[in-house]
């Protein structure tokens, strides 16, 4: 009973080895071996945009039902309307393509 | 097969180690493969751990004394369903439950925390690994659940009142509360490793936690019932320490839970929010550390047993890492944004957090205090429960009232005008029910009477909630009133499921104040034939009986029971005699009033030879919605829990890869 759970105990072993080492087995000469990272000023304006526009969805909806007076929402409403214009803005700026981009694409068009 | 159970933890552990420092570097250096490789050793040291957990409750269940711990933990008589609770009945065994629990969230956590993103994921690895890598440690050098010995002919059996239904559910439902904890202190550090303030963490692991506070919540509340029923001394918390473990981190991810949403919703908090979840992960390691360690019964099983150490240690290192990473990220996490009012949505937020953090570091103090008194001074103090129900009442009332105001003001800013528009309803569900209570008798307790008044607030508050909310979502195009309100929970899952889990807090108030402030309580010694009252109920004492069971010996006081005039039917009290264990345990009789939630709690707390019985009775108003506000908080979790197709949509388009001209 010994040996057949040492046994086993060792094929068990040899198969985690095989799972963990898969990665490399798999690809064995990766072309991309970095890790992916995400820009960091254009998560921060996405997590913005989405914060700011949940914000108005809120107060729309907090203000139909009641717990939002007319004289808050027109407090709030203008300021998070300004972040989140400020915001997609931003965003579209850096997802612009450069200006020399842009001139060779029209170039093409034409 | 000890041997296999040996070499899969053994297994277990180095594949812990590897994705630790594996991690580690494939983090540092950027390298994916590695990473994967690392994410891989997680889910193969689950694998390995499940061995070794099948090689156990097989040797449970095959009753195979040779292996110490069955010996010590179960008796060939003991019913299936016993021994195979007896898994987390023992130290080895529930040390390995950590594990397996810990590898298997860790693994599905990372494999389903994609939106963490692959660089908070690859420091998360060796977080988790670093854990999996000391509870592994200590069940293959300390504490091996797979010693072996002569088989004796019988073991040791299972302390009687662990033989109970609720124990096959209740410790594991702490387990993974506890454990499940270390998801979102895991995926914190990663990010601040990662040096990243974004909310992806939090996005990755919202879910984790509310899933981990769930099972902590539904756990403790098992474990009261357990109390209630099995231990036999009239009450369902007694404020013990092992109790007070697993409040304390449960306390402090709901105040994680409520000032996360101020993250989210503001961009405000983080550096709190890291030190909310490194505190319930950490009030977790100590919640495991006092149910396991001894340190509780005395200070002396601290210093010689051999596992008090090392959790010590372990706790020590975990905080020190966590404040080691929050002090040198300070400058990541600082907020660009500021608390704009005193009277806003986010500011009774704050305050909850105030006060649920307080009542967690009193317990806290509670539960240290004896053991440093002793430790340092020699001085055996114990901390009763007048102190817990001071800070209860304290800190319990301002929360409970809060809980009120919160859903009734805005966020950023709220104006007079529209709080009293707002309170309007609330406040007058509750000067009724106060005005109600009074007429009917409750001011014999102002305390009970304030409670209730304000659990009447509470709820004109959350049904004012969903009331207009309806009507709102009803005035955008709903067709029905049902259409609107399932749109309404539909579009905002977390805000409703939470209220849900208000009115389970509001139940779980209204049956403990009512059972324990409006309780009555008699003790009288009968002889067969005598009667006694309590409250509206006259028992009388009929008979004593006596019984054999498979594994105890069983003597029952037969009383009959009748409230005003009319006949409720008779109940049995007693003792149950284990002789395997060489225990006695009081089996209480409870009949309970599915109307008006009140019970009948008798105990036989004396039974004498020649027949005399010194019962002790409760009549217990309103306790059964202490159970009931378990089902309605399973019910408001849920809710929060459920996937929202919507808000999967929008965090799939911010994770998405930009254009490649904004990536060159």
């Amino acid at each position: 009973m010994s040996t057949l759970a040492l046994l086993l105990g060792a094929g068990l072993a040899v198969l985690c080895v095989l799972w963990v080492a898969s990665p490399f087995v798999r690809e064995p000469d990766a072309a991309d071996d970095t890790l992916a990272a995400p820009e960091e000023r254009r998560l921060a304006l996405l997590e913005e945009r989405d914060r700011v526009l949940a914000a108005l969805k809120q107060l729309e909806f907090d203000h139909r039902t009641g717990t939002v007076s007319d004289d808050d929402y027109r407090a709030t409403v203008g300021a998070l309307r300004r972040q989140a214009a400020d915001a997609i803005r931003a965003l579209d700026a850096l997802d612009a393509p450069p200006a020399e981009t842009r001139r060779q694409e029209a170039v093409n068009v034409r | 097969m000890p041997e296999l159970g040996r070499s899969a933890l053994v297994v277990a552990l180095g594949l812990a180690v590897y994705a630790t420092f594996a991690g580690a570097l494939a983090a540092r250096r950027r390298k994916r493969r590695l990473a994967v490789s690392a994410q891989n050793a997680l889910l193969a040291a689950f694998a390995a751990t499940a061995v070794a957990a099948a090689v156990l409750v097989a040797a449970l269940v095959r009753r195979d004394l040779s292996f110490v711990y069955v010996a010590q933990h179960i008796s060939r008589e003991l019913p299936l369903r016993y021994a195979i609770t007896a898994f987390w009945g023992g130290q080895e065994g529930s040390l390995l439950l950590w594990l397996l629990v810990l590898t298997g969230l860790g693994a599905a956590a990372v494999a389903f925390g994609r939106r963490a993103g692959p660089d908070v994921i690859a420091w998360t690895v060796p977080v988790l690994g670093g854990v999996a890598t000391f509870f592994a440690l200590l069940v293959v050098a300390i504490e091996s659940p797979f010693a072996t010995q002569a088989a004796p002919p019988e073991g040791a059996g299972m302390t009687p009142s662990l033989q109970n239904p609720y124990m096959i559910a209740h410790p594991p439902m702490l387990y993974l509360g506890y454990v499940g904890l270390a998801i979102p202190w895991a995926f914190a550090m990663g990010a601040l490793l990662a040096r990243r303030a974004d909310e992806r963490w939090i996005v990755a692991t919202r879910r984790w936690t509310l899933l981990a506070w769930a099972f902590l919540g539904v756990g403790q509340l098992l474990g009261a019932k357990w109390a209630y029923e099995e231990v036999g001394w009239g009450g369902y918390y007694a404020w013990d320490p092992v109790e007070n473990a697993a409040l304390m981190p449960w306390l402090a991810a709901t105040a994680y839970l409520h000032s996360v949403m101020i993250q989210e919703k503001r961009g405000m908090l983080r550096v709190w929010n890291v030190v909310l979840v490194t505190l319930a992960f950490g009030l977790s390691l100590f919640g495991t550390f006092l149910t396991r360690s001894g340190v509780v019964n005395s200070i002396h099983a601290f210093a010689q047993g051999p596992i008090g150490v090392w959790f010590v240690g372990f706790i020590a290192l975990v905080v020190a890492f966590s404040l080691y990473l929050l002090f040198t990220r300070l400058p990541l996490l600082r907020s660009r944004t500021r608390l704009e009012s005193l009277v806003s949505r986010e500011a009774t937020f704050l305050y909850n957090n105030l006060l649920l953090v307080a009542f967690c570091l009193t317990i806290l103090w509670g539960v240290l205090f004896p053991i440093l008194s002793e430790a340092v001074r020699g001085e055996t103090r114990t901390i009763g429960p007048g102190y817990y129900s001071f800070f209860l009442k304290s800190f319990g009332l301002p929360l409970l009232l809060l809980m009120g105001i919160g859903p009734l003001i805005a966020w950023r800013r709220a104006s007079v005008k529209a709080l009293g528009r707002t309170f309007l309803w609330p406040l007058a569900a509750a000067v009724a029910a106060g005005v109600v209570l009074l007429a009917l008798g409750a001011g014999s307790s102002p305390l009970g009477l304030s409670a209730y008044t304000f659990c009447a607030f509470v709820l004109g508050s959350i049904a004012l909630e969903f009331a207009r909310g309806t009507r709102a979502r009803r005035a955008l195009g709903a067709s029905s009133w049902r259409g609107a309100f399932a749109q309404l929970v539909a579009h905002n899952r977390r805000r409703y499921g939470g209220y849900v889990v208000h009115a389970a807090v509001v139940l779980l108030v209204i049956g403990v104040v009512g059972s324990s402030l409006f309780q009555t309580v008699r003790e009288q010694s009968l002889r067969p034939g005598e009667t006694m009252t309590a409250g509206d109920y006259t028992l009388v004492y009929r008979k004593l009986e006596r019984r054999q069971a498979a594994n105890a010996e069983q003597e029952r006081a037969v009383l009959g029971v009748s409230r005003g005039g009319r006949d409720l039917g008779t109940i049995r009290s007693g003792k149950n005699l284990y002789p395997v264990e060489q225990q006695a345990s009081n089996e209480v009789a409870i009949r309970s009033d599915p109307l008006t939630g009140e019970d009948l709690f008798v105990i036989a707390d004396q039974i004498d030879t020649d027949g005399t019985v010194y019962f002790k009775v409760f009549v217990k108003p309103l306790v059964n919605l202490v159970w009931v506000a378990g089902l309605v908080f399973v019910l408001g979790a849920l809710v929060a829990m459920w996937p929202d197709p919507r808000e999967a949509r929008r965090l799939a388009t911010r994770a998405a890869r930009p254009p490649a001209h904004a990536r060159a």
